[in-house]
């Protein structure tokens, strides 16, 4: 299988006044077209740093990451913004929408720059809120805004979607349901999809788990079969 | 990008406090430069447009007794376009239910049909009919200050016989916009008044049959008056000329363009300080505004938006923040250029009036708000779309605090936490703490620059009013009379001090600089109305030999103390001597030059005489002395110190009170957006941190002390340095504002300072309270929810 993202020996060092980070030290990692990876890792492991990179929201201190045959390392701050735009979709933990904007709208906020996008209505009826699309993030459940994220991030038809703790902020129930949102975008959609959470469950959904710890991938276990989300629970 | 322009829309409805309170901080800057320029421009034109259509003229001189023949010589003068010859004569007046007396100047109309130059804007009735000698035309304030209307009567005392004069109109007059009586600085409607009356009627009564004793022209296009008054004066001269002068010096019009001039000043300094302190403020709100908005516009990155997209939407949010300012500053502005023009044309009874706001204001201000608005945003977008987006996203990281000296010093053990927050919270971004100090000084400074004119122009009415003259009633006689005169003024009821003063016209030259204006006499011991220096607040006696000059004028004609100026009389002979300069003195008034007494009139070869007699009066006999004045033939003009006074404050200080106020309110305005913002963008940026301090079990009372805590210990900090910001615009200011009729003695009184401080401290206590209902509404689940 092809590998839309490669990543070697990523490096990132962080310093906040006189706090110095090693948030990552040399990770390598390979995501298949495709496939869905849930990447495990307790709090601080460098996860959320590692995605950030992945997805061109930040750069490496040291280390390379390419998507296909462009080198992402040395691309310049417009290469950087091309890629955001064109190729990934992400979905942050605590959602992050626009609060004057509808659901409609801030999913068109993207489809309006994206060179293939789908119809924001049909966007979000994949994640089932056909129901509430002219609805204001503060009239809408953690659950629905998470949701709304997701079919802001699948919208333009990406060829990665990243997800940073997509249930962290949602209880167990809304959890599963923004899951089955995530698994139906892959299979039906079939974009690669990286996952992080520190929820090991999760794990079960995935073709792949990674697990990461200390900034490196310290194992990656292939998973036999997937589990659809609505048999997870934790 | 549909979606975000309806972020755009929906933010600016969402802002719609913090949109007002900028855009109420660009409006005042906008409003205070379209006031002020609209009104500058709006009076101009008007002035150039009454002058034009009542044919004002460009050269007017007076001359004793000048056969009417002289006219044809005059008009056959290389660019003289018309001649307009009249009698022009002061006589005192006997208005009915006025005991005080009343002056006259009387100027002739033409027996037949309108004058060719310095037309009437007749207002009611008619002109004079041919051959009614007793017809009386009437200047408008004057007609209004007493009530009187076509069909009423009045007395005149012509030359020594009273006559009952019939008013048949009511009319201005582009020659006197400023109407004022003989030595007067004020106009004095009630007590002064220009009378047009036939010209057959008024000669025979001076006894000029034939004759005229004042003569005006109107000079072909482009022709400079200066090439014309050498040739009139020549012509004049045999005949008791006593100068012709451009339309420049002339008296209404030297008086309309000073205050056109003071307008000016004010006009281009204050609104420039304002607007480059409104452009200042708008640029450091709106940066802090757009800080709030870091974690959107790494977001707005992660999609992929481009930095150039990103500083695009929030150049569109600012624009509408400065558009909304603009507008409302446009409106406010043109509004009060409106009155404020309305209101100089009834001072100067402009019977015409063109007003517009002014376009090129429009355009600087709106120029220059839009320019700090969008430089104010874009600098912290910058800063902003640098970072990665996942950094921009993140909260940003916790600032790095130190424990001060002040939290470790003995007393400062004893702080409470709050306080603690407040002072490191300072501390920790002291560039940002002194931008909203500064902003909060800047708006106190053009308080406290508002509200000392009053200061400034009291302090000038008391040093010009009561230091410098001390006589109740001046007396001004129709001729030079001789010294004896003196002892009949004595004798007259409730006269306790007599003393004699001679003002001529004069010429003081220094090399190529000349300075046409009054030489006084002053008598020695002179008490009533002494040389007055302001700097020592003393009199200062005549000199047996050499002049006095006020610093204006010394600096006018490059001279100090011990230099040589011709003296020109220009009267009699005319005669010429050279003078050494042996004193100045101080004056905020005028441009004085003084002499002894005696050297006036040994210049003029005349025996020891008078033409102004100072009186100091028993105000309780006052009422008897009137009417002795009244009838005395040789007094043609009676001028009261407290009728200055109040004309004074009437004209001067009323008209640059509305001004000051308009100025004033639009500060308050200024300085509660500031306060209003810098407490609402503290709130955004912490308001994390105060939700926790809640949940944490802090009242709502503590958690609104640290917010507002730091913005009232910025204003302790920001009073003091506003005060002096204020003085250093006063003084500015002052510097600027100097024509040579005011100068501005730069006085602050302690109560201005006081008062600038309450308005800040108003407009902060009133900003600081809606914050305060805010934070007291914050939602604490919500708030903690959101972000780890």
């Amino acid at each position: 299988m092809a590998i839309t993202l490669q990543a070697r020996g990523l490096t990132k060092i962080y310093r906040t006044g006189e706090v110095v980070v090693h948030a990552l030290r040399g990770a390598d990692l390979d995501l298949h077209d495709g496939e869905l990876v849930v990447l495990l890792g307790p709090s601080g492991s460098g996860k959320s740093t590692l995605l950030n990179i992945l997805g061109g929201l930040d750069v490496p201190t040291a280390g390379t990451v390419s998507f296909r045959d462009h080198d992402l390392t040395n691309s310049d701050e417009a290469r950087l913004t091309e890629y955001r735009r064109r190729h990934v979709g992400f979905v942050f933990q605590f959602y992050n929408l626009i609060p004057s904007l509808t659901a409609r709208e801030n999913v068109a906020l993207v489809t309006e720059i994206a060179a293939n996008p789908m119809d924001p209505a049909d966007a979000l009826a994949l994640v089932g809120l056909a129901e509430r699309i002219d609805h204001f993030p503060a009239q809408l459940s953690g659950g629905e805004q998470q949701r709304v994220a997701i079919a802001r991030a699948i919208a333009k038809q990406p060829e990665i979607l990243l997800c940073d703790e997509p249930t962290g902020a949602l209880d167990s129930e809304t959890g599963i349901l923004v899951l089955e949102a995530i698994d139906q975008v892959n299979r039906e959609l079939g974009t690669t999809t990286a996952v992080i959470t520190h929820n090991t469950v999760i794990g079960s959904m995935a073709d792949r788990v990674m697990y990461i710890a200390d900034g490196l991938i310290a194992r990656t276990e292939p998973n036999p079969e997937r589990r659809p989300p609505h048999e997870l629970s934790w | 990008m549909r979606a975000l322009n309806t972020k755009v829309i929906r933010d600016l409805l969402h802002l719609r406090g913090q949109v007002v309170a900028v855009g109420l901080v660009i409006a005042s800057g906008v409003a205070v430069l379209i006031m002020s320029l609209s009104t500058l421009e709006a009076l101009q034109e008007t002035t150039d447009a009454y002058y034009d259509r009542y044919r004002l003229a460009h050269v007017f001189a007076g001359v004793k007794r000048a056969p009417d023949r002289l006219a044809d010589r005059i008009a056959e003068l290389p660019g003289v376009q018309t001649v307009q010859t009249r009698v022009v004569k002061y006589a005192s007046l006997d208005v009915p239910g006025f005991s005080e007396p009343v002056t006259g100047q009387f100027v002739s109309l033409p027996e037949q049909g309108e004058p060719l130059l310095n037309k009437l804007a007749l207002r009611t009735g008619r002109l004079i009919e041919p051959g009614r000698h007793d017809e009386v035309v009437l200047n408008e304030p004057f007609a209004q200050a007493h009530g009187l209307l076509p069909g009423d009567t009045l007395i005149g005392v012509l030359n020594g016989t009273r006559r009952t004069l019939q008013v048949v109109g009511i009319a201005l007059s582009p020659e006197f916009i400023y109407s004022l009586g003989p030595g007067a600085l004020m106009p004095d409607d009630e007590r002064f008044g220009v009378i047009w009356v036939s010209r057959d009627a008024l000669a025979a009564a001076f006894d000029l049959q034939e004759s005229f004793n004042s003569v005006t022209l109107e000079l072909n296009r482009g022709i400079n008056p200066e090439f014309v008054i050498p040739r009139l004066d020549a012509i004049l001269e045999r005949f008791g000329g006593i100068g012709a002068i451009a339309r420049a010096d002339q008296l209404s019009n030297w008086f309309v363009m000073n205050e056109m001039d003071q307008l000016a000043t004010i006009s281009k300094i204050l609104p420039t300080i304002f607007l480059v302190i409104s452009a200042f403020l708008t640029n450091m709100v709106l940066a802090r505004l757009i800080a709030t908005e870091r974690p959107q516009i790494g977001l707005m990155k992660a999609f992929g938006y481009s930095n150039l997209e990103v500083g695009l939407h929030y150049t569109k949010l600012v624009l509408g923040i400065a558009l909304v300012g603009i507008v409302i500053g446009t409106a406010v502005g043109g509004w009060f250029g409106r009155i404020n023009t309305q209101m100089y044309a009834d001072l100067f009874r402009f019977p015409l009036l063109l007003y517009q706001p002014s376009a090129s204001a429009v355009a600087i201000a709106s120029g220059l708000s839009l320019l700090a608005a969008v430089a104010g945003a874009m600098g912290t977008v910058r800063r902003a779309t640098s970072l990665p987006p996942a950094q921009a996203m993140q909260p940003p990281a916790p600032p790095a605090f130190q424990r001060g000296r002040l939290t470790r010093s003995g007393p400062g053990r004893w702080l409470d936490q709050p306080t603690r927050i407040i002072i490191r919270n300072i501390a920790r971004s002291p560039g940002r703490s002194a931008l909203t100090a500064t902003g909060i000084a800047s708006s106190v400074g053009l308080l406290v620059l508002a509200l000392q004119w009053n200061d400034s122009l009291d302090y000038l009415a008391r040093s010009y009013f009561f230091d410098a003259q001390r006589q109740h009633v001046m007396v001004g006689l129709a001729d030079a009379q001789s010294t004896t005169v003196l002892r009949e003024f004595e004798h007259m009821p409730g006269v306790l001090a007599v003393e004699p003063m001679r003002i001529t016209s004069a010429e003081l030259s220094v090399g190529p600089i000349t300075h046409r204006g009054a030489l006084s006499g002053v008598a020695d011991q002179a008490r009533l109305q002494p040389i007055y220096d302001d700097i020592r607040h003393a009199a200062v006696p005549p000199p047996a030999d050499g002049l006095v000059l006020g610093t204006v004028l010394a600096e006018k004609l490059g001279v100090g103390v011990g230099d040589q100026v011709w003296v020109k009389l220009l009267e009699g002979r005319r005669p010429v001597l050279q003078l050494p300069v042996v004193d100045l003195v101080e004056t905020y008034i005028a441009m004085p030059a003084y002499v002894h007494i005696n050297v006036l009139n040994r210049l003029l070869k005349e025996r020891p005489s008078v033409e102004f007699i100072s009186l100091l009066v028993d105000r309780s006999e006052e009422t008897r002395l009137f009417g002795k004045l009244k009838e005395l033939p040789i007094v043609a003009a009676v001028m009261l110190r407290q009728a200055a006074i109040d004309s004074f404050y009437d004209n001067v200080v009323e008209h640059l009170m509305v001004f000051i106020t308009m100025f004033s309110a639009l500060a308050c305005v200024l300085g509660f957006g500031v306060t209003y913002n810098s407490a609402r963008i503290a709130l955004s940026e912490r308001g994390r941190e105060l939700a926790t301090l809640r949940v944490l079990g802090f009242s709502r009372g503590e958690t609104s002390y640290i917010l507002l805590g730091e913005v009232a210990l910025l204003i302790v900090i920001a009073l003091p340095i506003g005060c002096l910001i204020g003085r250093l615009l006063s003084e500015l200011m002052a510097a600027a504002f100097n024509t040579e009729l005011f100068r501005v003695p730069l006085t602050i009184e302690p109560s201005t300072y006081g008062v600038a401080v309450i308005i800040a401290l108003s407009a902060t206590i009133v900003s600081a309270a809606i914050v305060r209902r805010r934070v007291d509404k914050l939602d604490l689940i919500e708030v903690l929810k959101t972000r780890e």
